[in-house]
């Protein structure tokens, strides 16, 4: 079984695209350039509520710096949990090695993440650590934090300017992690004014050298409302690496509920 | 060499397969989707050392075959079957078949709780500790596999779950007993004498049929994962008493009893901290010199990751267990009282490249057996797998003195379908 820890955080990649929705400005000029920035991830956030679940399926190429290309394929459920963090269920595909591993995260916007792993060679169930931060997914070149849901308290915010991006007209935002443990120093997002959508972010590392550059193109609206990127690539400027993540077959409100995500559930995955 | 006690587990699985499958396929009717995948590898195994026994071999190679078939039916039934088969060029008793699982799977919903329901032959695992598990009982040892990561055979059950926010509980009719598969006479890692299990013998008039039954019921809440379990039912640990094959040769026997077993197992995930406590108490069970008794064993413990370490993508684990078993030196494992102590490194590469190194010490003497494993992925199919175990300065007086010049290297190309 090759499986490591930290391929599990990727898992959760799903939950940094659940990113602003709905028409209008959402800053005045009066306010100050913190008070715009946490406006900005406020309503976003908001935009995203009532989804209630959706599966999807996700292909991920890793690619060094000489081309060579590596590929990770897994399906994806995800059911909203109102008042708390939504809960996530991911079945690898492949490398098919770890085919038929699956995790089940219960996301707490208050605590610590549960984690629970399924080890199908073993038949194990085993709960393991939610705490690694910025370790890196099997060599992929997103970091567990590029992938964890995005809470609006885990940071501090200061709008930038606006400019114009791949979605029109952007809002420029500045945000600083509050967890010392974070590996960045500071990020910087472009969301289109009209949808908020996240198009670029820019990662700064504890140097505050230009890490990494999250791109995210083909969005989809779904149920004529919540838009999903069915395109991410993350590249590193340090090593010339990136990652190509690709989501597919996106379904919303399936009858998927609170049992398709306990233990007993994830002993029956496939 | 196809034993008799395999036929006759081939044949209670087939009970199992028979009456609950065909009725299922056969009233199924509506479409149903299949999927298959497994692994075969080839293993080659060296043994450095001389054998301390006549007709030890110093290398062998050999292959393993898991496939998987997994039938899927729309009405909400599915059904596993994994067949094992293992071909070792040294050890008659190390090729052997199994069948790893083959069970119907049917669930559904109550309320606010769920059930399911699993008929055939199937592995468990209950616990939470890495370098034993103590709790863990439903299945046999296929000890020929490994001398201690307790890789299991298959069991014939009956195994019921039900779920709730109050959280799970299980019933197991065990319905047939497998014995536990030793080395033969060229195998290495065994005792002076061959283990023969064409005379297996039974406390219990039923012999391999009685039925053994167990329970457990887990929770989660908070930081905590609990589970406290039940056994009443046959030893899946023989004792193995002297005695002379048909050829007058001296053998050792296995005998299984019935005990009773009541275990806890807990774990606390703390942020980076894994604590770790699995202990069990036995009735009715024996010692190494065979007297009869009840004890107690457990092992508790814990795991710290460093992640990302030095600005790397490397995450280090350290590991501590503490085993001990009320037995004392008569206790039938190494784990008396006993310091499992592991480093693991994650390098997060493309290739996952895994290292795990590890010491098991006694506390009493100077017995050491030091492990160290690598896992790495060669392609989307390939895998490699590199073990080394060496026995140091085992006592005389320590069970593992019989197995003293059996360190070995194994080295395990795997390819994934």
């Amino acid at each position: 079984m090759i499986f490591t820890r930290s391929m599990l955080p990727y898992l959760s990649l799903c939950l940094i695209i659940l990113t602003g929705l709905g028409p209008g400005p959402v800053y005045s000029e009066s306010a100050t350039p913190e008070e715009m920035g946490l406006k900005i991830a406020r309503e976003s956030h908001a935009r995203e509520d009532g989804f209630g679940n959706y599966t999807a399926r996700q292909t991920m190429a890793l690619r060094n710096k000489n081309g060579q290309e590596s590929r990770r394929q897994l399906r994806v459920k995800v059911l909203e949990v109102p008042e708390d963090g939504d809960k996530s269920l991911f079945v690898f595909d492949e490398p098919r090695d770890v085919r038929g591993t699956a995790l089940l995260i219960h996301a707490h916007r208050e605590s610590a993440d549960d984690q629970w792993l399924y080890l199908p060679a073993l038949k194990r169930v085993k709960r393991i650590s939610s705490s690694n931060r910025s370790g890196s997914f099997m060599g992929s070149e997103f970091a567990y934090e590029d992938l964890t849901p995005q809470a609006v308290e885990k940071f501090t915010y200061r709008y930038l300017r606006e400019e114009p991006c791949g979605g029109g007209t952007c809002t420029v935002t500045e945000r600083v992690p509050v967890d010392r443990k974070s590996g960045y120093s500071r990020q910087v997002v472009w969301r289109d004014k009209d949808e908020l959508r996240v198009w670029k972010v820019e990662y700064y590392d504890r140097k505050d050298s230009h890490l990494k550059t999250l791109t995210l193109g083909n969005y989809e609206q779904f149920l004529d409302r919540y838009w999903r990127a069915g395109e991410m690539t993350m590249e590193n400027h340090l090593t010339g690496k990136s990652t190509v993540l690709t989501w597919t077959d996106f379904q919303f409100r399936t009858d998927l509920d609170d049992r398709d995500f306990t233990q007993t559930g994830l002993r029956r995955v496939r | 060499m196809i034993r008799r006690s395999v036929l006759r587990y081939a044949l209670s699985g087939a009970i199992w397969i028979l009456s609950t499958v065909s009725g299922f396929v056969a009233g199924a009717g509506s479409k149903i989707d299949h999927q298959i995948s497994g692994s075969f590898s080839i293993e080659s195994q060296w043994f450095p050392e001389s054998a301390a026994y006549p007709d030890q071999r110093g290398h062998a190679t050999g292959f393993v075959m898991e496939p998987e078939i997994y039938l899927d039916s729309i009405e909400g039934w599915s059904f596993i079957l994994a067949p094992f088969l293992r071909y070792d060029s040294a050890d008659l008793h190390r090729t052997h078949a199994d069948l790893r699982e083959a069970y119907l799977l049917l669930f559904g919903d109550v309320g606010n709780d769920e059930w399911e329901l699993r008929l055939g032959i199937d592995r468990v695992f209950w616990g939470v500790a890495e370098s034993r598990h103590l709790v863990n009982i439903v299945n046999q040892i296929d000890l020929v596999e490994h001398p201690y990561k307790e890789l299991k055979l298959g069991q014939p059950m009956a195994h019921l779950t039900w779920s709730g926010d109050w959280g799970m509980a299980e019933l197991f009719g065990l319905t047939y007993h497998r014995p536990r598969t030793f080395p033969g006479r060229s195998g290495r890692l065994r005792l002076p004498l061959v283990v023969d299990n064409d005379q297996v013998s039974y406390e219990s008039a039923a012999k391999q049929w009685h039925m053994d039954l167990a329970a457990r019921y887990s929770h989660s809440f908070g930081l905590f994962d609990i589970g406290i379990s039940a056994f009443d039912g046959t030893s899946r640990e023989p004792f193995l008493f002297p005695g002379t094959d048909f050829t007058g040769a001296p053998i050792l026997a296995p005998h299984y009893e019935q005990i009773r077993q009541v275990g806890l197992d807990t774990q606390m995930t703390a942020g980076s901290w894994l604590f770790k406590l699995e202990a069990i108490q036995r009735l009715d069970a024996r010692d190494r010199l065979g007297r009869k008794v009840d004890y107690t064993a457990s092992v508790f413990g814990g795991e710290y990751t460093f992640y990302s370490v030095l600005g790397s993508t490397v995450d280090i684990s350290l590991l501590g267990e503490w085993n001990y078993d009320g037995r004392g030196h008569n206790a039938t494992n190494v784990f008396q009282k006993d310091l499992f102590l592991a480093a693991r490194f994650a390098l997060n590469d493309v290739q996952s490249t895994e290292i795990l190194a590890s010491v098991l010490g006694d506390a009493d003497n100077s017995s050491r057996i030091l492990a160290f494993e690598l896992n790495r992925r060669l392609s989307d199919q390939w895998s490699l797998n590199l073990e080394a175990i060496a026995f140091l300065d085992i006592d005389p007086a320590d069970i593992s003195y019989e197995i003293r010049r059996d360190s070995f290297i194994d080295l395990n190309l795997i390819y994934n379908f």
